[in-house]
């Protein structure tokens, strides 16, 4: 069975850290950095599991900030 | 299999618009004003309308959305964006014209506009974001506010006795022969925003037919106002907003 698998580009300096992809991501693959922190002081989102990312653009659609861009690719 | 394999424009699923630019948004984090930004820009796009949109921006949080989207904007005074849209589409007949108003905007001090332009049936676009709140200044009581809830200036709650109870604009807008869309949708899953995106695109492709006034509401939320988290604010509008603002198209003709 072909699987597809996803990544997600994040435009860090953009995020405001509002938790809302992270909800909304079905397999867990996003969350937030613990300390780390951008230029405006927002703990922003990263990929913590990048394996399980299958690329349904869920986080894209709810991100208010448009900081997120995904892609996806079926594999063999 | 590592991100550079994935990474390229045919494996492309969602990027932000191209109509939004790069600016900071002002918006506090998890407001659901950005997403309803981005599916305007994404609807113009669609329907290739950007040399030929004009907003009209209101008075309320949204004060600031000409800064982010590259279309044409006009400012109006505090309530009055249905009549400065009544005007700029009159001139400019071939121009797809919306208005993107809060409760603040449409609910209390452009009421009277709102409902006479919807009246008339002219052919804009109105956006509604229905927060239930003033957001920008403060967290005051809005028209659209729920029975019991606390705000700044109800801080035992509405009392619907003395204060009303929560204003439903589309009920009444609904009724009016002039509209021909009157929907109410939101924007808190990826479901609900691709609805949403159908519904505005419908609205904006009725405004560039002439078949009379579209308006969609979106209930939102105001997680500053309402002190909450954003996620948990998505949970209490679904919990508690709904139930009074139930989503669907009241009418669609």
């Amino acid at each position: 069975m072909a699987k597809v698998k996803g990544y997600v580009e994040i435009n860090t300096g953009r995020c405001k850290g509002c938790n809302l992809c992270v909800v909304s991501c079905p397999t867990d693959t996003l969350d937030l950095q613990p300390r780390e922190v951008n230029d405006r002081g927002y703990h922003y989102v990263y990929m913590k599991n990048p394996d399980d990312c299958i690329g349904c653009a869920n986080c894209g659609f709810v991100c208010p900030d448009g900081c997120l861009t995904v892609y996806r690719k079926k594999v063999l | 299999m590592n991100a550079s394999d994935i990474v390229s424009p045919e494996n492309l699923v969602y990027a932000k618009p191209e109509l939004m630019n790069d600016n900071h948004m002002h918006y506090c984090p998890g407001c659901s004003h950005g997403v309803v930004h981005k599916v305007i820009a994404e609807v113009i796009k669609e329907l290739g309308l950007q040399e030929k949109t004009i907003g009209i921006a209101p008075v309320g949080c949204a004060v600031f959305a000409y800064k982010y989207l590259d279309i044409d904007w006009q400012e109006a005074a505090h309530g009055r964006a249905p009549a400065l849209a009544t005007a700029v589409k009159r001139l400019l007949p071939d121009r797809m014209v919306f208005t993107y108003q809060g409760d603040g905007d449409l609910a209390a001090i452009g009421t009277a506009e709102t409902i006479h332009a919807a009246n008339r049936g002219e052919n804009i676009a109105i956006v509604f974001i229905n927060n239930g709140i003033y957001g920008m200044t403060g967290g005051q009581m809005a028209p659209t506010t729920l029975s019991n809830m606390v705000t700044s200036t109800s801080p035992d709650g509405r009392n619907v006795e003395t204060m009303g109870g929560p204003l439903k604009m589309l009920d009444m807008l609904a009724l009016l022969d002039g509209v021909c869309l009157a929907t109410r949708v939101s924007v808190h899953t990826a479901a609900a925003v691709k609805k949403t995106r159908r519904m505005i695109k419908l609205a904006f492709e009725n405004s560039m037919a002439g078949k009379g006034t579209s308006i969609v509401e979106v209930v939102s939320t105001c997680n500053a106002g309402w002190k909450m988290t954003p996620a948990a604010a998505n949970d209490w509008m679904v919990e508690n907003m709904f139930p009074v603002f139930p989503i669907g198209d009241l009418k669609n003709i």
